[in-house]
């Protein structure tokens, strides 16, 4: 039944009442919804900082200032970091796929060894740029810069901690919720990528 | 992996000690009592706050202990830790807790660690708020709003550490209600009972649901305006801060936006009203039809009123804006937007009357409370329309009339309903029953009393007296009757303040005097009166879970023996 169909029910008419052993189908899995629910929480999150950083790009030139904003430079380590996320959730899709439990657990603890590798990447990109003088309050797009990467690293440290814990307690129904959460991590990350490379 | 009721088959978190059964339980409703407690608590800080500015307001002068700088820090105070501290932790992780499960049928919530660590993060946010008293310079003088530049510079109270302590809790807050927003949402979704259909959820479930799903869109922007704030603030960094002169000299920041702030914050500011309101909305739909022996009347259009309403108020940020220095357009699309939410809002009104119309109604303390909530939503409505109206809203920004909107509309209004709700699902919680006279006095103090109070503050509002001054002073445009009105307020708020003493001492007594409670003595069809004991056993349900065979609304019906039928009866 479709979610309309559903509100436009007359639950006051007895006509409305169905078996009960009928109407208990198949439910998705409390784990997946829950992950679902929070794509949206982090989606708008990240997106409203997407929207920041659109609206205070041209701020200051638009007031009659001088521009503030310097765009941070993309060195080849951002994209070598992107690279191995791709890995990372591919990794995971394989190990989601997998019919073969000894598989599963190789292709999980590749993906979180990669994703480990990118957290290390992300690291040294900042050593890196703060090596060439872009710290965190020299202008606005650094300061973007850092808050957007803290806060995706953030999530990748969580999902290291759930990826190894399920590999940890070898519960490979999880592997799923672990694939696809690195999924969406990568999505994220490639939207911010954009954003950076862009301006 | 999917599975019929995930709830049946996933074997229950049993506690085995008294620290896992009342401490670090993860039974939802000794987290719904531990998050009531501590909400209430806090609110009591809150509260003796507003009993302070109404001393300073009412007597200028008279208490020299309270100054300038005091006032400010409570007005911010009192603001932040009602909203969000009391209210949004009462309504969803008090109410949400308890009633969720119970009424869908359920054992507990789907994610129990989960919630019982949303409780603890609470806690740990409150502390730190707390934290904020005794830090040098104290809590922070902003406002509730924390408007930056001011927020983080030289001049307002509480600017270095005060709003430090704010923004971090704030944060923590925003985690813990992730935390508790994704199970209440995910238990409605997944873990209801054979024959609970969505249709066939309380109004007070739909509320509740519909509020947490906004709470987990809108809390995000609150906390990316906090971390935003908090790099400004210690990390020198330019997001909201713009080119300043402070104290001579100019600032190290340049080019932020205050208005970037200002979006981020009523971005979550305003669905945060209906995250209040919308639970306030459910919960008293159905004490009114308990209490007046009717099915609630138009429950479909009830809950795609919950539903649009939820939806609205995410468009319509920008009316707290108005004077902010924005596009004029813009202004006409926010008003537009605004007035829109009318609509469904006169649409639940309507039914609540229609339901009350010709019903069997008991005046007992919680449908008091429920008509008494009425009363006032129509009230703090209507002076909303004013201030939704840009032409309107620019000379009333500010001012008096502005407090007295809000409160009537999002602090009294709920207030009433969570007394109201206490009133009526005490005796199924602690299995007691409260002492009904002083209910009532507790009722007739408080509902006149607000009256009293906010009544007068629309007046004051016309007249241009402005919000968040310490003293009005020499002021050419505000005649000598203001000042005995802010007498009048502040006895009204003192005797209020004073009464709030009766609810506590029935409520304390009760837990230990009052006559043991029979399991449904409402006489209510809703699932959470069926259980099996009273109060509700760990796990709720006994060996095998309720089925649902009806609406949770069969009251007064033609023909049946009693006049209601437990959602659980078969139909014959």
């Amino acid at each position: 039944m479709t979610i309309l169909a559903r509100l436009a029910e007359k639950s006051w008419e007895p006509a409305s009442d169905r078996d009960p052993a009928a109407s208990s189908g198949p439910r998705p899995s409390a784990g997946g919804i829950g992950l679902g629910v929070y794509f949206a929480v982090a989606l708008v999150m990240f997106s409203l900082l997407g929207a920041a950083y659109v609206m205070r790009m041209g701020l200051h030139a638009s007031m009659g200032h001088a521009d503030d904003w310097v765009a941070v430079p993309d060195p080849p380590l951002l994209w070598i970091n992107s690279g191995i996320l791709a890995a990372s959730s591919i990794a995971w899709e394989i190990a989601r796929r997998s019919f073969d439990n000894g598989r599963t657990v190789r292709a999980a603890a590749t993906g979180t060894a990669l994703g480990l590798a990118f957290l290390i990447g992300q690291w040294l990109l900042w050593r890196h740029y703060l090596a060439q003088g872009h710290y965190l309050s020299s202008n606005p797009a650094n300061a973007f810069f850092y808050l957007l990467t803290a806060l995706h690293g953030l999530h990748i440290l969580g999902g290291l901690v759930a990826a190894a814990w399920v590999l940890a307690a070898h519960n490979l129904l999880n592997v799923r919720l672990c694939a696809i959460y690195w999924h969406f991590l990568l999505f994220i990350w490639i939207l911010i990528a954009a954003l950076l490379v862009s301006t | 992996m999917a599975t019929t009721l995930a709830d049946d088959l996933r074997p229950m978190h049993h506690p085995h000690s008294w620290v896992t059964r009342y401490v670090w339980s993860q039974d939802h409703k000794v987290i719904a009592i531990q998050y009531s407690v501590t909400a209430i608590a806090i609110g009591l800080v809150a509260l003796v706050l507003s009993a302070l500015m109404r001393l300073q307001l009412g007597f200028p002068g008279v208490f020299p202990a309270i100054q300038p700088d005091n006032y400010l820090q409570f007005v911010s105070m009192h603001g932040m830790i009602m909203v969000v501290y009391l209210l949004t932790a009462l309504l969803l992780g008090g109410f949400g807790n308890y009633l969720i499960p119970l009424m869908i049928g359920a054992r507990d919530m789907v994610f129990p660690f989960v919630n019982m660590l949303s409780y603890w993060l609470y806690l740990l946010s409150v502390i730190v708020l707390v934290a904020g008293f005794f830090v040098p310079g104290g809590p922070t003088g902003a406002g509730w709003t924390l408007y930056p530049p001011q927020a983080i510079s030289e001049g307002t109270p509480g600017h270095q550490w005060g709003i430090a302590t704010m923004l971090v809790s704030l944060a923590i807050f925003v985690a813990a209600f992730t935390m508790g927003g994704l199970n209440y949402v995910t238990t409605v979704l997944q873990a209801r009972t054979k024959g609970m259909t969505l249709m066939r959820m309380p109004l007070s479930v739909w509320g509740i649901f519909t509020a947490s799903i906004m709470g987990l869109l809108a809390f995000p922007a609150l906390f990316v305006a906090a971390i935003m704030m908090l790099f400004d603030h210690f990390a020198g960094t330019s997001f909201f801060m713009p080119t300043m002169q402070s104290m001579g000299a100019i600032t190290p920041t340049e080019g932020g936006s205050p208005l970037l702030f200002q979006h981020l914050f009523w971005f979550f500011g305003h669905p945060e009203v209906y995250i209040v309101a919308l639970p306030a909305f459910g919960i008293v739909s159905d004490l009114i039809s308990v209490h007046a022996r009717r099915n609630i009347f138009g429950y479909r259009m009830m809950v795609w009123a919950i539903t649009i309403i939820g939806a609205l108020s995410f468009v319509v940020w920008a009316h707290h804006m108005y004077v902010s220095g924005m596009n004029p357009y813009f202004g006409f699309f926010f008003a537009t937007s605004t007035l829109i939410i009318a609509i469904p809002t006169a649409i639940k009104v309507y039914n609540w009357l229609l339901t009350l119309w010709r019903g069997d109604i008991h005046l007992r303390v919680p449908m008091l409370f429920a008509i008494a909530f009425i009363f006032t939503f129509i009230h703090g409505g209507l002076s909303g329309l004013f201030l939704g109206n840009v032409s309107v809203d620019v000379p009333l920004s500010d001012t008096f009339f502005v407090v007295a909107h809000f409160h009537m509309v999002m602090g009294v209004s709920p207030v009433l309903v969570i007394f109201g709700a206490i009133y009526h699902w005490y005796p199924k919680i602690f299995g007691r029953m409260w002492n009904e006279t002083l209910g009532k006095l507790h009722f007739w103090i408080t509902f006149l009393g607000v009256y009293a109070i906010f009544l007068p503050m629309h007046y004051l509002g016309i007249l241009g007296v402005p919000r968040r001054y310490y003293a009005l002073g020499e002021t050419g445009f505000i005649p000598p009757s203001v000042h005995l009105a802010n007498e009048w307020i502040s006895i009204a708020a003192l005797i209020v303040f004073a009464a709030q003493g009766l609810f506590f001492f029935n409520m304390i007594w009760s837990l230990f005097r009052g006559p043991r409670a029979d399991p449904n003595p409402w006489g209510a069809a809703s699932l959470e009166w069926q259980t099996p004991q009273t109060p509700p056993a760990h796990g709720n349900w006994g060996p095998t879970l309720p089925t649902v065979y009806r609406w949770p609304y069969d009251y007064s019906v033609p023909g049946a023996p009693r006049d209601f039928i437990p959602q659980t009866e078969p139909r014959t």
